[in-house]
């Protein structure tokens, strides 16, 4: 079931490693199942599943309570995820690591945690290139508190206008928040200097790196990050788990969301004093299942090497870039080179509609994503009200691109 | 790559609505006008009716969408010109209820509507058919507020006046 045999000489094309997903296993309308929808979910490695079984048959138990056996192991094993994370991001400590839902989660979580350090008027810089989950909770903030939101602009190419960023950083701004990863236009985001200027400017700096941990390095300190924020289930893990890593100061100024057990150090009838960190953030019980399994992903991508990994998604992008380019009048958003971007590629079809795209590719056992992906500002500014997705993880291989293409040229006949 | 099930939901009336859709003009009063959004896709449609008194005179048809919801508005056209707002609300509320799973009611001809049951067997597609329809049932609330409002005139304006 390790990925350890595995040849790890380029090309990086690893067809053995489908063996490993029970679901790419699976056929689909009468056809082999093509999954291109990776950016919405990965598919779970063996190990991984079975971790998660593992916990509910051998080791049950909820966290942070018992004194017996099952609730000491399973304790260690929650505990053990978030050490795990704090090595793989090269986050400042396990403590600087909050377990959470998701991405999502720890965005709100960061927004209502510094919103008592926010006055009306101070600003907060994000992109025209987000995902809702890194718009709407700092919508919310400004309609509760005044602050106000400025985005960067992105040129026709999908990459950010660093020339822009120097005029919207001021003394008022307060939080630069951006995705490393853009989940449409696939755009790898020079994070690193936006956060200088941004630490300049004296704002602190918060990466939505939904879609890039678990596909190529990322390292909280290289990053310049402050906070950071990514859920499992995108990176071969489970899904209900999320992680928020912060500057240690960072996280003793933010204010809990949610009130409850385990994340309290004293309670009386009429007021209560908070844990430290990251307890004081993880009130209830947690998804410990998914916790004790997400470990068994990380060894996955780990034994794989994450260069390797990212050499991979840039082959099959580039690959992907040539055969689309391929196909007339299909317009392909994003950088143009997959060397700057993430495994992903969206394009827009003047004949096909992308629900009928998807619809049509699905018979033929091909799984893409079709819509606005939770980013709509994005596609206004694209001109465009949808489109289609495909995304692409380790399993991913020519054959899959090859199967895409094939479907679109037969969605184009069928429409036409 | 098989074509059967694909079929089922592109019937050839469908994709004729969709290479060709009715009610794409401008008309020359807009007496009602109502937009809806399926936010899982970002599509969008405006209706807007000419009225005589409560029959629809005209239709309009605006939007951007997939075949499904493209050739559901076009169907919307050609079938409510010329019925009262009732009428049309009736239909609407019908179809809707077809798409949801409810056998159609032999006493009533759908017309080319019929041909869009098959979109059922594509549950997640089934918005896409009912976006134009659920945008007429808000249209038409307007249409009688609107109505409620011009018979009330008078009445509340003096009580406004007495205020
Ligand atoms: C860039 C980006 N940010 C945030 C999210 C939200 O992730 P989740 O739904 O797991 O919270 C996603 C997932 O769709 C994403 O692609």
């Amino acid at each position: 079931m390790s990925a350890e045999k595995t040849s790890q000489e380029p090309p990086f094309v690893w067809p053995e490693l489908s063996g490993h997903f029970p679901a790419l296993q699976r056929t689909v309308n009468a056809h082999r199942l093509v999954y291109l929808d990776t950016a919405a979910t990965a598919q779970k490695p063996e190990t991984v599943i079975r971790a998660e079984q593992a916990y509910y048959r051998d080791l049950n138990a909820n966290v942070h309570r018992g004194i017996h056996t099952l609730a000491e192991e399973a304790t260690a094993a929650y505990e053990n995820c978030r050490t795990r994370v704090a090595t793989l991001i090269e986050a400042p400590s396990p403590s600087s690591v909050v377990i959470t839902r998701n991405a999502t989660a720890a965005i709100n979580l960061i927004a209502r945690g510094l919103e008592h350090t926010l006055k009306p008027g101070d600003e907060i810089v994000l992109t025209e290139m987000e995902h809702h989950a890194n718009l709407v909770p700092w919508i919310m903030l400004a309609a509760r508190n005044g602050v106000v939101l400025r985005h960067i602009p992105i040129t026709d190419g999908g990459e950010l206008r660093l020339d822009a960023l120097k005029e919207l950083l001021s003394p008022k701004t307060r939080i630069v928040s951006l995705v490393h990863v853009s989940n449409v236009l696939g755009t790898i985001n020079p994070v690193a200097e936006v956060a200088e200027a941004a630490h300049r400017a004296g704002a602190i700096v918060a990466v939505d790196a939904a879609q890039s941990v678990g596909h190529m390095p990322v390292s909280m300190k290289e990053l310049g990050a402050d906070l950071l924020v990514f859920s499992a289930h995108k990176c071969y893990g489970p899904m209900g788990l999320g992680f928020l890593a912060a500057r240690p100061d960072l996280l003793d100024t933010m204010e809990p969301m949610e009130g409850g057990g385990e994340m309290i150090n004293e309670v009386f009838l009429d007021r209560a004093t908070w844990a430290e960190p990251p307890l004081k953030f993880e009130a209830g019980t947690p998804n410990v299942a998914a916790a004790a399994a997400f470990p068994a992903a990380i060894d996955y991508f780990e034994n794989l090497g994450l260069d390797n990994v990212r050499e991979h998604e840039r082959m099959i992008t580039q690959y992907a870039l040539e055969k689309l380019a391929g196909l007339p009048g299909l317009v392909v958003f994003g950088p143009p080179d997959a060397a700057r971007r993430g495994g992903l590629v969206s394009f827009h079809d003047p004949e096909v509609h992308p629900h009928d795209m998807a619809t049509l590719l699905d018979q033929a056992g091909v799984a893409v994503r079709a819509g606005h992906h939770c980013a709509q500002p994005l596609h206004r500014r694209l001109g465009v009200v949808a489109t289609t997705r495909a995304s692409f993880g380790i399993y991913s291989t020519r054959e899959d691109v090859d199967a895409l293409c094939e479907g679109i040229r037969f969605a184009r006949r069928y429409f036409s | 790559m098989s074509t059967s099930m694909l079929d089922q939901l592109y019937r050839e009336v469908i994709l004729d609505h969709h290479r060709h859709p009715r009610g794409r003009h401008e008309l020359e009063r807009i007496d009602i006008e109502e937009s809806g959004l399926n936010p899982s896709c970002g599509d969008e449609v405006t209706l807007q009716f000419e009225l005589d008194g409560d029959i629809i005179k005209d239709v309009a048809v605006i939007g951007r969408g997939c075949a499904v919801s493209t050739a559901s508005g076009s169907m919307l056209a050609e079938l409510v010109k010329g019925k009262t707002i009732e009428d049309a609300r009736k239909i609407a509320e019908i179809f809707k209820r077809i798409m949801h799973g409810d056998d159609p009611p032999s006493e009533m001809d759908l017309g080319d509507l019929e041909a869009l049951t098959g979109v059922r067997q594509f549950p997640v597609r089934v918005k896409c058919a009912l976006l134009p329809w659920v945008t007429l049932l808000r249209a038409a609330v307007d249409a009688s507020e609107k109505r409620a409002k011009v018979a009330g005139g008078e009445g509340e304006g003096s009580a406004n006046g007495d205020g």
